[in-house]
């Protein structure tokens, strides 16, 4: 019967999914993020080519220096985020395999780089 | 031009499926028409409004104000939908049943009517929200001549999007109109669920959901989420070449939670049916 009115009450529900969510995310971060910064001038990624190790989660931080909002998206990062003219973009990436990740500036698409991960 | 046409339509695409749904379920209901023109209009208008914040609402939330208002507007569309549906199951045999309850409908459909708007305006907001800033960008940095081609592009590609919406409707009504509810709520459950698993990868994104982060497929060689078919199930029923633990769970559990909802409020008897608590 207990169960019944779980199923029956929506607001028991939310707050049972509330609260193992929120138990969820406060297990411990194993590893403190590293940060990596790049920003975007000239619809040109400054630098192009930026280097981060594998397996650990990271900080991007995409500064973005133009007069026109940008959107960084990587296809195989599984990021999509919109940074306003002078502004900065946080982004947080879970630890990574080896190898290449191509980026670019969605709204400009021929403002490409790449993330090296060793 | 052909660029801005393809990155326009891409992001109009998404909205187009969920309004020509949303106009399919409440088919015949009175006053729809204001109600969904209501939801696009104010839809973008909020994406405008986001997009003039964009610098505010990014940094907010130590960097993360995106994804969690991301998140947020789509747990709202996630509940809409779920009332929606269960109401639906509650009321909607039966009026369906009665001939006679022609002019009850109309009052019955419009109960989730509202709730139905907020989730187009949801809808039209996300989607428009990139496509105002893109356009804004084109605007702001024309060179003459570049810019009148790209907003050509934006403005055919919107067409299209207007074009997918009335394809759903139109390809939604030709299913017979007893088999109609069934599938509407069906589309509706998945539509929630997929939202859900959106929501919580917006989450994960912004760090505040950490849990279960494993890949549990890759089929991104096979049907990417960029690809227009990829992206349709994207919409319909939260298809993700690359979802994670986390995201699978919270879809398995939003789309079991509005079917025991559904079952738990439905009347199985359409004749018994009291008026609701």
């Amino acid at each position: 019967m207990r169960m019944a009115f779980a199923v029956l009450n929506p607001f028991a529900g939310v707050l049972v999914f509330v609260t193992t969510m929120l138990a969820f995310s406060a297990s411990p971060h194993a590893q403190q993020p590293d940060a990596v910064a790049i920003s975007v001038k000239g619809h040109h990624f400054q630098p192009a080519e930026i280097r981060a190790p594998a397996n650990r989660p990271l900080i991007l931080r995409v500064k973005n220096l133009d007069a026109t909002p940008m959107e960084f998206e990587s296809v195989s990062l599984r990021v999509e985020k919109v940074v306003a003219p002078g502004g900065e973009g946080v982004i947080n990436i879970r630890p990574l395999a080896p190898g290449r990740y191509e980026f670019m500036d969605d709204f400009h698409q021929e403002t490409r780089g790449t993330l090296i991960v060793q | 031009m052909l660029a801005a046409l393809i990155i326009v339509f891409r992001e109009v695409f998404e909205a187009g499926l969920i309004v020509g749904i949303v106009m399919a379920v409440t088919r015949g209901v009175g006053h729809r028409g204001s109600w969904i023109g209501g939801g696009v209009l104010v839809g973008v208008l909020g994406a405008s409004l986001v997009a003039v914040f964009a610098g505010a609402l990014s940094a907010a939330f130590a960097g993360t104000g995106q994804e969690l208002f991301n998140a947020a507007i789509l747990g709202v569309a996630v509940v809409m939908l779920t009332w929606h549906n269960v109401w639906m199951a509650r009321h909607g045999r039966a009026l369906a049943a009665e001939i006679r309850a022609a002019g009850e409908a109309v009052v019955a459909g419009s109960k989730t009517l509202a709730g139905l708007a907020v989730v187009v305006g949801v809808a039209v907001l996300r989607e428009g929200f990139e496509v105002v800033l893109f356009l804004y960008g084109v605007v702001v940095s024309s060179e003459a001549g570049v810019g009148v081609s790209i907003l050509v592009g934006g403005i055919v590609g919107m067409l299209l999007g207007g074009g997918v919406c009335a394809l759903t409707y139109w390809g939604l009504l030709t299913i017979p109109t007893r088999h109609l509810f069934s599938v509407t709520s069906a589309l509706i459950a998945f539509l929630a669920a997929g939202m859900a698993a959106q929501a919580t990868a917006f989450l994960e994104r912004a760090n505040t959901v950490t849990a279960l982060p494993q890949v549990v497929w890759d089929s991104s060689l096979i049907l990417p989420d960029t690809s227009i078919l990829g992206r349709a199930l994207h919409t319909l029923i939260g298809y993700s070449d690359r979802p994670t633990a986390m995201q699978l769970t919270v879809y398995l559990a939003v789309l079991g939670s509005i079917l025991l909802l559904m079952r738990a409020f439905g009347s199985p008897r359409p004749l018994t049916t009291r008026a609701q608590a």
